[in-house]
């Protein structure tokens, strides 16, 4: 707005400046669609020509039958609302969890230091090996899914909350300490407001893992979602399916990546 | 008031234990402004806890008013996420005082001190020295009886430091306040106190005392005193610099 209002002011140089700036932004912009549109023409073009063999590699145009057909079917937005749901509530359970296990870790440091063994070897445990004894355990429902889900990114929350709470400035805990606040009131006007800036990292990072989790739980054991799509156009060999749930999963991920870009830079202002 | 009646303070730690205050004994009567200087690492921020009582003393006593405890730091430490008004109000929501009539009292206070146009910037809106300016403000806000203050000027520049200094003083001597100020800076010592109390190495004892009674009690006057030299060549000697 008040670029805006200052636009007449500004001298000739500072306008020059501000064009080529803007000019640099499109080309950035412009060579990203570039790229996309390039490689789907090509892939497109080889596919009709039978360069590659589309029974193997599917294509754009296929891809885009295989949507149709899935919409048609009514079966489209059951597959993506299925593990859209599984990933979503994985997420939301890791990141309210983790961060609770972090904030009880953060007010002990005798629970920190007897914790921190495990937390480490969770952390670099694969957490597909423990994928038959959750579904011994849970079964093979959407409940097991998303138990690998909150699996997959639980620790990784807990980790960097803590690391953000530990990174909190001293000389600020020094000053709540100095006018007798409790372990509570410094927590609250202190160190979660501080640690905004971690807990969005973590977001960003535990969204990314979230999808690994369901689509990985997907994989052991499901019968509809996008991961089981995948899996199942594998056995059957239609590449297309395979093709199809793999782009929706991209769009997905970027999107719901964007959300929480969004939501940081609404904070940050 | 407060005094410290022999106080001895040890650390441990897992490598051994520290004597860092031995015998301490000097006492800051109401209204004056005590400065107390010692080598670099001698154990000033200790005394400023035993005095708040952050810390307990490993032996003797520490006599207090009924009155509360202020605490300025090195860096102001304001809250970024916050506004200037918000940082001030810090210490009543700390202390359970959040009240409207509480709330005026501070607003007054950073009204009377210039920052009325700066109460609803942020603290990264704020040059240094303002910010330390926001810093004591908030520290009076919960009306404390006894200000201790832990360097307050050494995070600032020479000429932001000058202004800060003369800035604080004139405050606090308007507001009536006590205060206990700990640094290594002779001259800062000199242009700001009452009584300025002078500390060994580690284990701090202290050497020497002197009221400080030229000038007209700002710093600005004391610096331009012809005693101001003179009384840094003691310091400095007693300091063995």
């Amino acid at each position: 707005m008040k670029n805006k209002d200052n636009k007449n002011n500004y001298s000739r140089e500072h306008l020059a400046y501000l064009k080529k700036e803007r000019n640099k932004k499109i080309t950035v912009i412009l060579s990203r669609v570039l790229i996309l549109v390039a490689v789907l023409g090509i892939w497109e073009i080889c596919a009709q020509c039978k360069v590659i063999d589309p029974f193997i590699t599917s294509s754009p145009s296929r891809v885009c039958t295989t949507i149709a057909s899935l919409y048609k079917e009514g079966t489209l937005f059951y597959h993506i609302g299925i593990t859209l749901m599984e990933t979503m509530a994985g997420f939301v359970i890791a990141v309210v969890l983790g961060y609770a296990i972090a904030v009880g870790l953060w007010a002990s440091e005798t629970m920190r230091k007897v914790i921190e063994p495990y937390i480490v070897v969770l952390n670099a445990l694969p957490k597909i090996a423990l994928g038959p004894l959750i579904i011994i355990w849970i079964g093979t429902g959407y409940d097991a899914i998303i138990f690998m889900t909150v699996l997959v990114s639980i620790i990784v929350c807990i980790m960097n909350m803590l690391a953000g709470f530990i990174a909190v400035d001293k000389t600020k805990l020094l000053l709540m300490k100095s006018m007798g606040a409790s372990k509570a009131t410094t927590l609250r006007k202190l160190i979660i407001p501080a640690s905004l800036p971690a807990l969005m990292n973590t977001l960003k990072v535990a969204v990314g893992l979230a999808w690994i989790g369901s689509i990985m739980g997907e994989y052991i054991v499901s019968k509809a979602g996008l991961g089981y799509l995948i899996v199942y156009g594998g056995q059957v060999f239609k590449l297309d399916l395979v093709m199809t749930a793999t782009f929706i999963l991209c769009a997905l991920a970027g999107g719901m990546y964007g959300i929480i870009s969004l939501i940081e830079k609404k904070l940050n202002k | 008031m407060l005094e410290f009646k022999d106080v001895s303070y040890t650390y441990h730690t897992k490598t051994g234990e520290t004597t860092a205050v031995k015998d301490m004994s000097f006492k800051v009567e109401n209204g004056q402004f005590v400065s107390v200087i010692g080598p670099s690492g001698c154990g000033k921020t200790t005394i400023l806890s035993l005095a708040a009582g952050l810390l307990s003393p490993s032996s003797g006593e520490i006599a207090r008013g009924d009155g509360e405890f202020g605490y300025m730091l090195q860096r102001d430490a304001l809250f970024p996420w916050r506004t200037v008004e918000q940082n001030i109000f810090l210490p009543l929501e700390v202390k359970k005082r959040n009240t409207p009539q509480m709330r005026e009292r501070a607003v007054a206070l950073a009204e009377k001190y210039g920052l009325k146009d700066f109460l609803k910037k942020t603290p990264s809106q704020l040059s240094g020295g303002m910010r330390q300016r926001v810093a004591l403000i908030r520290t009076l806000a919960a009306e404390p009886e006894i200000l201790l203050l832990d360097e307050p000027f050494s995070a600032l520049d020479y000429q932001t430091r000058l202004e800060v200094c003369d800035d604080v003083q004139r405050i606090i001597k308007s507001e009536k306040k006590t205060a206990l100020l700990v640094t290594h800076d002779i001259s800062e010592a000199i242009a700001l106190s009452d009584k300025v109390v002078v500390l060994s190495a580690r284990p701090a004892k202290v050497v020497a005392e002197h009221d400080i009674t030229f000038g007209d009690n700002t710093p600005k006057s004391r610096r331009e005193c012809g005693e101001f030299a003179a009384t840094f060549e003691i310091l400095r000697k007693e300091l063995g610099i």
